[in-house]
C-alpha cells in the first residue's frame, strides 16, 4: 500500500469508528427509555457493586422494562469478562 | 387548525432557525398562511435569520403576558405574502414561558394560521420541552457527527413520551430527519457519516438533506431566509425539503461529490 492509500484507509475508518460508537450507544439508550426514573442510578450502582468483586466493562450491566399486562418484568443482564481470577 | 412543527435538535448550533427561517417562507410561498415562532427565550435569533430585527415591538412573552395582543406581536414578512414571525423574548427569566401561556398563544396561532413552525432552542431544557409540547409534526436537524446524531435520538424519546399528542394517547407525533451541513465529499473520504449511516441508526423518515453551504452564512448575513436565494445548492435543498414535507416526491440532490474534471481524475484516486 503507498502512502497515499495508507491515510485512505485510515480516514475511512473514522466514520465507520463513529457509525459501531453511535449504534451501541443509542441501542442502551434506548432500551432505558420508558422504564422507571430511578433506572439509570440503579444500573449504576450495580455496576459500582460488581466492580468491588470483577473488572467489567461499561455495558456488562444490561436492563430492559418489559410490560406484560399490568406486570412490569425487569429484565437484567451481567456480562462477566471471559477469563476472570 | 394549524398543522404544529416543532424544529428541534438537542444539540445547539446545528441549523434549527435557519431551518425554521426557510421552512415557514417556503410554505408561505407555497400559499399557506404561516407563523413561525421563535422558542429560544433569551436569545431570539430568529428575527435576524428573518430580517425583521428592526421591526419586533412585541414578543412571545408580552403575549403571554397581555401586555400585547397576538395580532399586535406578529411581524409581517414584506416579501412573501401570508408569512409572518413572532419574536423570542429578550428576558432572563426562563419561566417566563408558562404552560398555560405557550397553550393560549399556541391555540390561538392555529386558529389563525394553516401552519406554526415552531423554533425551538438547543438542550433539552423547558424550552425546548415547550416548542416540542404542542407539536404534529416534529423536524429533526441532525448534522453527520456523533454528538448530534445521538442527541437526536433523545430528542425523539422525549417526542415519543412527553408531547401533548404521547400524554393523550393521540397519534404519535409525525417524525422527519433532517440532515443538514453535510459534505459529499467528507463522506467519500470516510471523515464523515453518511446519509445512510445516520438514516439506519435514527430510522425515520427522510425529509432532505441539506449540503454545508456559503450560501447559508450569506444569507443569514443579509437577512434573507435562505430558501429565497433560488440559485443556491442550500436554498435548492431545503426549497425540495418543503416540497416533500407537502407531499410530493423528490430526488435527493447535493449527496454526491461533483463529477471531477480532467486535472482531478489526474490527482484522485
Ligand atoms: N447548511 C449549512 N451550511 C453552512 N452553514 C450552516 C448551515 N446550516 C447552518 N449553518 C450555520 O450554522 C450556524 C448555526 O445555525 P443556526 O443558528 O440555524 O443553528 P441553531 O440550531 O438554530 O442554533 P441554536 O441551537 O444556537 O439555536 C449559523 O452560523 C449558520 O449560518
Ligand atoms: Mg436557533
Amino acid at each position: 500500500m503507498n502512502l497515499l492509500g495508507y491515510f485512505r484507509s485510515q480516514r475511512k475508518k473514522s466514520a465507520s469508528v463513529a457509525k459501531e460508537r453511535l449504534q451501541i450507544l443509542v441501542a442502551r439508550e434506548r432500551a432505558q427509555r420508558g422504564g422507571p426514573d430511578y433506572l439509570p442510578a440503579l444500573q449504576e450502582e450495580l455496576l459500582q457493586v460488581i466492580r468491588k468483586y470483577v473488572e467489567v466493562d461499561q455495558d456488562a450491566v444490561q436492563m430492559h422494562v418489559d410490560r406484560e399486562g399490568d406486570c412490569e418484568i425487569l429484565e437484567l443482564n451481567i456480562t462477566l469478562p471471559e477469563h476472570h481470577q | 387548525m394549524a398543522k404544529t412543527v416543532v424544529v428541534t435538535s438537542g444539540k445547539g448550533g446545528v441549523g434549527k432557525t435557519t431551518t425554521s427561517a426557510a421552512l415557514a417562507t417556503g410554505l408561505a410561498r407555497q400559499g399557506h398562511r404561516t407563523a413561525v415562532v421563535d422558542f429560544d427565550v433569551g436569545l431570539r435569533n430568529l428575527d435576524l435569520v428573518m430580517g425583521c430585527e428592526r421591526r419586533v415591538v412585541y414578543d412571545f412573552v408580552n403575549v403571554i403576558n397581555g401586555d400585547a395582543t397576538l395580532n399586535q406581536a406578529l411581524i409581517r414578512d414584506k416579501r412573501v405574502e401570508g408569512l409572518y414571525v413572532l419574536a423570542a423574548s429578550q428576558t432572563r427569566d426562563k419561566d417566563a414561558l408558562t404552560q398555560d401561556g405557550v397553550e393560549r398563544v399556541m391555540t390561538e396561532l392555529s386558529e389563525q394560521f394553516d401552519y406554526v413552525i415552531c423554533d425551538s432552542p438547543a438542550g433539552i431544557e423547558r424550552g425546548a420541552l415547550m416548542a416540542m409540547y404542542h407539536a404534529d409534526d416534529a423536524i429533526v436537524v441532525t448534522n453527520p457527527e456523533v454528538s448530534s446524531v445521538r442527541d437526536s435520538d433523545r430528542v425523539l424519546g422525549i417526542l415519543a413520551s412527553k408531547s401533548r399528542r404521547a400524554e393523550q394517547g393521540d397519534e404519535p407525533v409525525r417524525e422527519h430527519l433532517l440532515l443538514t451541513r453535510y459534505s459529499p465529499e467528507r463522506v467519500n473520504k470516510g471523515e464523515m457519516l453518511s446519509l445512510e449511516d445516520v438514516g439506519e441508526i435514527l430510522a425515520i423518515d427522510l425529509l432532505g438533506v441539506i449540503p454545508e453551504s456559503q450560501a447559508v452564512l450569506n444569507a443569514s448575513n443579509a437577512g434573507v431566509p435562505v430558501i429565497l436565494e433560488s440559485e443556491s445548492d442550500a436554498g435548492q435543498a431545503y426549497d425540495d425539503a418543503v416540497a416533500r414535507f407537502l407531499g410530493e416526491q423528490r430526488p435527493l440532490r447535493f449527496t454526491d461529490v461533483p463529477r471531477k474534471g480532467f486535472f482531478g481524475r489526474l490527482f484522485g484516486s
